[in-house]
């Protein structure tokens, strides 16, 4: 692994020039490396961050890959990580005109990383540098506890995909996303409604009196709001400044809940186990935004490595190289999904739209679809709109906002099944739907949704940990479940109970449709035993 | 489990590049490490780990690879598909049908049009009819030995006694590998000269060694040293393993992947065991029976029509009567299936066992179901023969969602002498 030489950096610099020019925006540093195909397969295990903390299922994934490697040799072209400055990973047999066209793509993606709000709380923080500080702490762990240090990271690793991914986010935009303060919040859906228990009419009536106020005096509405209220509700800034600090405190997710209430971590001897679990919390934090934004992310940059290679006159003569590379990354596939394909067709489509003046109240009204043809405003504001798009969206909103049927019809986009037809030994593929809804909800169904697992803490108590998983229509998978509790249940130092719902369907005899049946289960782990009952 | 996906352009379809240095930042284990941690967590108290997967290069017959790799699952709370009633299929092979994960696709076929088949057959190895028994020209030879090895000290699989020694069979094949002097097929010119140096060395007509006259020489014919045709013993395999797998629909998803793994380690313990002299043979089954060349077909043929287990006892009988396996090696027949069977009663599987059981130092069953209380349980139980004939027969029942270590209980059960 080495840095690029001066020659291909000085392609880099220009290639910035451009996509600058272009609007794309980010930061002057940025490093890129040459690499083989054999660091490439040693760093995705570590999400390609080369200081993460060493850690021995890594180990067994790079051997694994490395098997796999002899068998299905792969030769990514590059690859980018979201750190402080920006680190891109090349190929070390691209030429210079397929560097130019990664150049792009590398740039859009840097581009999505600073600009994308899911993205927020990655903005400030070094991560290459705070892993490889992780890396040493860990490293000076193990050298003082063994190999419990890796039993922790493992049990901790356990439960880091339920993170509070999106309270932690929320604390970080708080102000940017909304205009109603919390103040406001806690005095009309708490205070009124749960604790003063307002009659409906004297709701109203607070109601109208804020509006009123904030009609006249805009700027000081809301501070003459309260300070009425302070006269008739002296007991309210006191209730409202506990609430918010019971707020801070609430921790945002299971492990930060083991943190703060665990008998066990927070005994003497034990207190170096929550380091760890901060460090395995934090990273897995860190990657949460990059598990929501693949088909944004990837059609984001696939769209402007596009656009601006065409533009660019310094790859003259390779036109059709480009267009051969650029079809295989971004054609879309008679059967499966490719998220660089639908990611770049989407963000294309919503330019298009925006340009046409077509994502407006005016369009939606128009049924005659001669006239939704026809209709074009030239706003001449596409490119402007898809920066508002990449600020705000994620991998869900994109697609549950902007993919429609004039979409799907657009791209003949269908939902595929497969079918096994036992009489001919064969699996059938078959064209299912063209539905616009089908189609998306395919899409929604195969992006990143962690379980929703919390802790209630009213059935929590030293000797038993009481989780509930809310029910999303999805079991989880059964044979999981032992070991990650198990996990739980070493961290909380006692039991750990879960409930959770289990799902099948059963048939009420033959030739019948099968039905849905749910069960709520509890699922206890004690002293290593598990056990299962229905509730 | 996924992992944040790197954010980077995919190719597929060039050649591998050159190895390069291991960079300063990886500081891996080794696969002895890595298990030898593995037996610590038991010590400690938490579950073993480390599985061993398999990776197959798809290939025809000859070229494929299985390539053996430690592995492991990461276990966290996850979300999965709702177990569908369709899955698995009819098992009569009839009209209803199992469905796949959904997919996208893009075209211009009208809802319900047939994009394709694929057949459940991988590469298709229909009609290629039986082989040699063996996995000669697949990687897993090798490999397997290594993980018989593995299984055997880390696993604690037991060792067999008497290996190499219960009705070895030795046979004689004939090479030039003596010697004779004077007369012979083939006159070996190395030993030959030596000889005559030797003699005329004895003669005195050497008087110089650094400079020797060749055309000076006195060649007795009795100098000279001849090849001939000798008798050698050639050990034979010493074990012919007949793998049975039901490949019906109801197989399908866990069930196979359960059955072909333990195989796989059996497969690979016996290679251990008898110091590679182990033939294997594969025959797969739904309500008819054949047998395929190797373990890539055994491993990768899938889901087909309903069951009946007496067919695929049949074919192993009749196999070891017309080649007369039975005076020349060790048998050991493994069957895994789900226990479904046609014939509920099993009046003709039963049959076949009897015959089966006069021929075989060990048949293992391996039954891999959830549900309990199916067809073959129900007719094994009934006819006592798992406890009247225990030395020769056992069955291991797993559950779906078994792990490794239960799989690895379960061919101690099945090959242990208790």
């Amino acid at each position: 692994m080495k840095l690029i030489d001066q020659g291909v950096k000085r392609i880099m610099e220009e290639c910035k020039l451009r996509a600058r020019d272009a609007g794309l925006s980010f930061d002057d540093e940025s490093l890129e490396y040459i690499v083989t195909n054999q660091d490439m397969l040693e760093l995705a295990p570590r999400s390609m961050i080369p200081t993460l903390y060493d850690y021995w299922v890594n180990d067994i994934r790079i051997i694994m890959e490395k098997e796999k490697y002899k068998l299905y040799p792969t030769n990514p072209y590059e690859t980018v990580i979201n750190t402080r400055p920006p680190i891109s990973f090349y190929n070390d047999n691209n030429p210079d005109w397929l560097n130019v066209m990664i150049f792009y793509h590398v740039l859009a993606h840097i581009d999505f990383f600073h600009n994308n709000v899911f993205f927020k709380n990655t903005w400030t923080d070094d991560f290459l540098g705070r892993a490889r500080a992780d890396k040493r702490l860990i490293a000076r762990l193990r050298s003082e506890h063994g190999r419990w240090v890796d039993y922790v990271i493992e049990f901790a690793r356990g439960i880091d995909n339920i993170c509070g991914y999106y309270r932690e986010l929320s604390t970080a935009t708080e102000g940017r996303t909304s205009a109603w303060s919390r103040r406001m919040d806690f005095y009309f859906d708490v205070f009124l409604q749960k604790i003063k228990k307002a009659p409906h009419h004297e709701y109203l009536q607070n109601m109208k009196r804020y509006n009123e106020l904030s009609r006249e005096t805009p700027s000081i509405g809301e501070s003459l709001f309260f300070s009425e209220v302070k006269t008739s509700y002296p007991e309210f800034d006191s209730l409202y400044e506990r609430s918010v600090l019971k707020a801070e405190k609430w921790p945002s997710d299971l492990i930060e809940y083991l943190l703060q209430n665990s008998p066990f971590l927070n005994k003497e001897e034990n207190k170096w186990m929550k380091s760890v679990l901060t460090i395995v919390r934090e990273t897995a934090l860190y990657f949460e935004p990059q598990r929501r934004d693949q088909i944004f992310n990837e059609g984001w940059a696939s769209y402007w490595h596009e656009r601006l290679y065409l533009k660019d006159d310094r790859i003259s003569g390779h036109e059709v190289d480009f267009a051969l590379v650029h079809a295989k990354v971004t054609s879309l596939p008679k059967i499966g999904i490719n998220p660089y394909a639908i990611g770049m067709r989407l963000i294309d489509y919503v330019g298009g739209l925006a340009e046409k003046g077509r994502i407006s109240y005016d369009y939606q009204r128009t049924r005659n679809i001669e006239k939704r043809k026809l209709f074009d405003q030239r706003t001449g504001k596409g490119t402007e709109f898809l920066f508002k798009l990449r600020e705000e969206h994620c991998d869900f909103t994109l697609v549950n906002t902007y993919l429609d049927q004039e979409f799907v019809n657009r791209h003949g986009l269908f939902t595929v099944e497969k079918v096994l037809k036992p009489d001919k030994r064969a699996w059938q593929y078959i064209v299912k739907s063209r539905k616009a809804e089908d189609y998306k909800q395919m899409i929604i169904d195969s992006l990143w949704h962690p379980p929703h697992i919390v802790v209630d803490e009213g059935r929590s108590d030293e000797a038993w940990l009481y989780l509930v998983h809310r029910d999303e229509g999805k079991p989880l998978v059964a044979s999981f479940i032992a070991n990650t509790l198990l996990g739980a249940e070493f961290l909380w130092g006692g039991g750990v109970r879960l409930e959770t719902t289990d799902m099948h369907f059963e048939k009420r005899g033959e030739g019948t449709e099968p039905y849905l049946v749910k069960k709520r289960l509890m699922y206890s782990m004690k002293d290593k035993k598990l056990e299962r009952r229905e509730l | 489990m996924r992992r944040p996906p790197p954010m980077g352009l995919p190719r597929q379809d060039v050649p591998p590049r050159s190895i390069s240095e291991t960079p300063y930042y990886i500081q891996l284990k080794t696969l002895e490490e890595i298990l030898e941690r593995d037996k610590r967590r038991e010590e400690d108290g938490f579950p073993r780990k480390i599985r061993l997967g398999r990776l197959i290069r798809p290939g025809t017959v000859g070229k494929d690879k299985i390539i053996l790799v430690p592995t492991t699952v990461e276990e966290k709370f996850y979300h999965t598909e709702i177990p569908t009633s369709g899955q698995g299929g009819d098992q009569d092979g009839g009209g209803d049908s199992a469905r796949g994960e959904a997919t996208g696709g893009t075209g211009s076929e009208k809802e319900g049009d047939i994009l394709g088949e694929e057949s459940v057959h991988g590469e298709g190895q229909e009609g290629q009819g039986a082989g040699s028994g063996s996995v000669e020209g697949h990687d897993i030879t090798s490999n397997a030995y290594d993980l018989g090895k593995i299984l055997t000290e880390k696993f604690k699989l037991p060792n067999l006694k008497d290996k190499g020694k219960k009705r070895s069979f030795t046979r004689y094949v004939y090479d030039l590998t003596d010697k004779n002097r004077g007369f012979g097929q083939f006159l070996d010119k190395k030993a030959t000269l030596r000889r005559i140096i030797q003699t005329n060395l004895a003669l005195g007509r050497i008087p110089d060694v650094a400079r020797i006259d060749p055309s000076k020489f006195l060649v007795d014919p009795r100098d000279k040293v001849y090849r001939i045709l000798s008798r050698e013993k050639d050990y034979e395999s010493q074990a012919m393993v007949f793998f049975i797998r039901d490949y019906s629909a109801s197989m399908s998803g866990p069930p196979t992947e359960i059955v072909t793994s333990q195989h796989l380690m059996i497969y690979s313990w016996l290679a251990y065991q008898y110091e590679n002299r182990v033939v294997s043979r594969f025959v797969l089954h739904d309500d008819t029976a054949r047998e395929v060349p190797d373990f890539w077909s055994y491993y990768n043929l899938s889901i087909a029509g309903g069951t009946f287990i007496a067919e695929a006892y049949a074919l192993v009988n009749r196999i070891i009567k017309t080649e007369s396996l039975a005076k020349d090696y060790n048998i050991y027949v493994f069957h895994g299936t789900d226990g479904d069977d046609r014939n509920n009663e099993g009046e003709e599987a039963l049959e076949q066992l009897d015959i089966m059981l006069a021929k075989v130092n060990r048949l293992g069953i391996t039954l891999v179901n959830s549900r309990g209380g199916t067809a073959m349980e129900g007719y094994l139980e009934r006819s006592k023969i798992l406890a009247t004939r225990r030395k020769l027969i056992r069955l291991s029942v797993l559950r779906e969602d078994a792990a490794e270590t239960a799989i690895i209980e379960g061919i101690k059960d099945m090959v242990s002498e208790k």
